[in-house]
């Protein structure tokens, strides 16, 4: 990760020699502060990078990290960076900004600051020297800790999001009194499969449901693990006193089954989830008639 | 610790309580069959609300209750396996297959109660 330090001896607070070059570059940053800010900003502008954001915007998030940057130079410590990252990153995903954006922008600020150092020090090379050799190592290393801080907040959005829909995908539903519908629609991995079982069980027990039909129209492929797994599910919830009716195996998905040999036969399949609705009914003595069928009411 | 066997009109009722050792089950086993006949019971409910676990040994003991208790003319059901164990009890290859399962008692009193409506149809 990028926020520990002291590892790299380049990175080091280092010599008395190096932190007087850095101390002296620090002021010199902080003197043309609202030149090279705008220089940036320009650049940034130019390259056509944080284009979901407003002018203002952009310049208002350079000067931040402008400032960032600087203090980051002159304490040699990346915590406050670091973090300040994360933070950012938090707001500007959500815009749509992208990783080369956020690299780029980083990488261009290093830029523009070296090229300031060669206009300031061109007369004199073996200063220029000295003066990158404490700068680079360290711009660089902000670079890394920028990335860094963005990555680690994109995967946990992706994270956060992937929970979210796992939740979302897997809803127990009543439909009457004693009778369960889940659906599944999408792809079924070790991990939705469990949690779908899981879910399942639980909710034959909240709602003391006698059948459950599950329906798997909306399942492209299922392989042998996953069906076995169907029929753990299956027997697990006659172990708890509820059977259960498996609707909507798809034609590929029938031949595949009997194909790799799943033993099927303890499952009880009806079509379609009309038909499974329909047998549920029948085995929880329900009978559905249309209303003009219906003797009337004295 | 012994299991309570309670008589509740036809229904035998035995409340497991808490883990029991392969001895306790067997006196349990016992104990059903004999009772069973004793106050001609038609119906046996084990509930296994309380167990967090049921290995192979016990499955297979209130496999064979329920067999048993089938010749004695009467049947058995299983009640209040709770979702976890169900599901660890499947993956270990545990069925109980030809047993009756319901949610908790009062299912598997409406079940004994629709089976003897069923048989007694069956007769007339």
């Amino acid at each position: 990760m990028a926020t520990r330090k002291g590892d790299d001896p380049a990175n080091a607070p280092g010599t008395d020699a190096t932190s007087a070059v850095l101390r002296e570059l620090v002021a010199h940053l902080r003197q043309h502060r609202p030149a090279l800010r705008e220089e940036w900003a320009q650049r940034i502008t130019e390259a056509r990078l944080l284009t979901t954001m407003s002018r203002d915007e952009v310049f208002a998030e350079a000067t931040s990290v402008y400032d960032n940057y600087v203090e980051a130079l002159e304490t040699g410590t990346f915590e406050a960076l670091h973090a300040y990252a994360r933070n950012l990153s938090e707001r500007i995903i959500p815009r749509g900004v992208e990783t080369h954006e956020v690299l780029g922008i980083v990488l261009l600020l290093r830029d523009v600051l070296a090229r300031s150092l060669f206009a300031k020090y061109q007369g004199d090379f073996d200063m220029l020297n000295r003066v990158l050799d404490a700068y680079e190592p360290a711009a660089n290393r902000i670079a890394n800790t920028v990335a860094g801080g963005f990555l680690e907040e994109r995967e946990r959005i992706i994270h956060q999001q992937q929970e979210a829909m796992r939740e979302l995908s897997t809803p127990v539903l009543q439909v009457r009194e004693r009778l369960l519908i889940l659906p599944i629609i999408g792809v079924i991995d070790s991990k939705r499969a469990r949690q779908l079982t899981e879910q399942l069980l639980r909710g034959i027990r909240a709602n003391r449901a006698r059948v459950v039909v599950i329906d798997i129209t909306g399942v492209a492929a299922m392989d042998s693990s996953i069906a076995n797994h169907l029929v753990l599910t299956v027997e697990a919830s006659r172990l708890l006193g509820a059977s259960v009716i498996v609707t909507g195996l798809s034609p590929e998905i029938a031949q595949t089954l009997v194909r790799i040999g799943v033993n099927l036969g303890k499952m009880h399949t009806v079509g379609d989830l009309q038909g499974g609705i329909e047998e549920a009914e029948r085995v929880l003595g329900y009978k559905v008639q249309p209303v003009s069928e219906a003797p009337p009411l004295s | 610790m012994a299991v309570p066997i309670l008589k509740q009109s036809q229904y035998l009722i035995a409340t497991i309580q808490s883990a029991l050792s392969d001895a306790e089950l067997l006196q349990l086993r016992d104990a059903l069959t004999q009772q069973v006949g004793r106050y001609r019971s038609r119906g046996v409910i084990v509930d296994v609300t309380a167990l967090d676990v049921l290995d192979s040994f016990a499955s297979r003991t209130l496999r064979d209750v329920a067999s048993m208790i089938r010749l004695r003319g009467a049947e058995t059901v299983i009640v209040g396996i709770q979702p976890e164990v169900a599901f660890a009890m499947v993956q270990l290859g545990i069925t109980l297959e030809n047993v009756a399962t319901a949610l908790d008692l009062e299912e598997g009193l409406a079940y004994l109660d629709q089976e003897k409506l069923k048989r007694g149809r069956e007769r007339s």
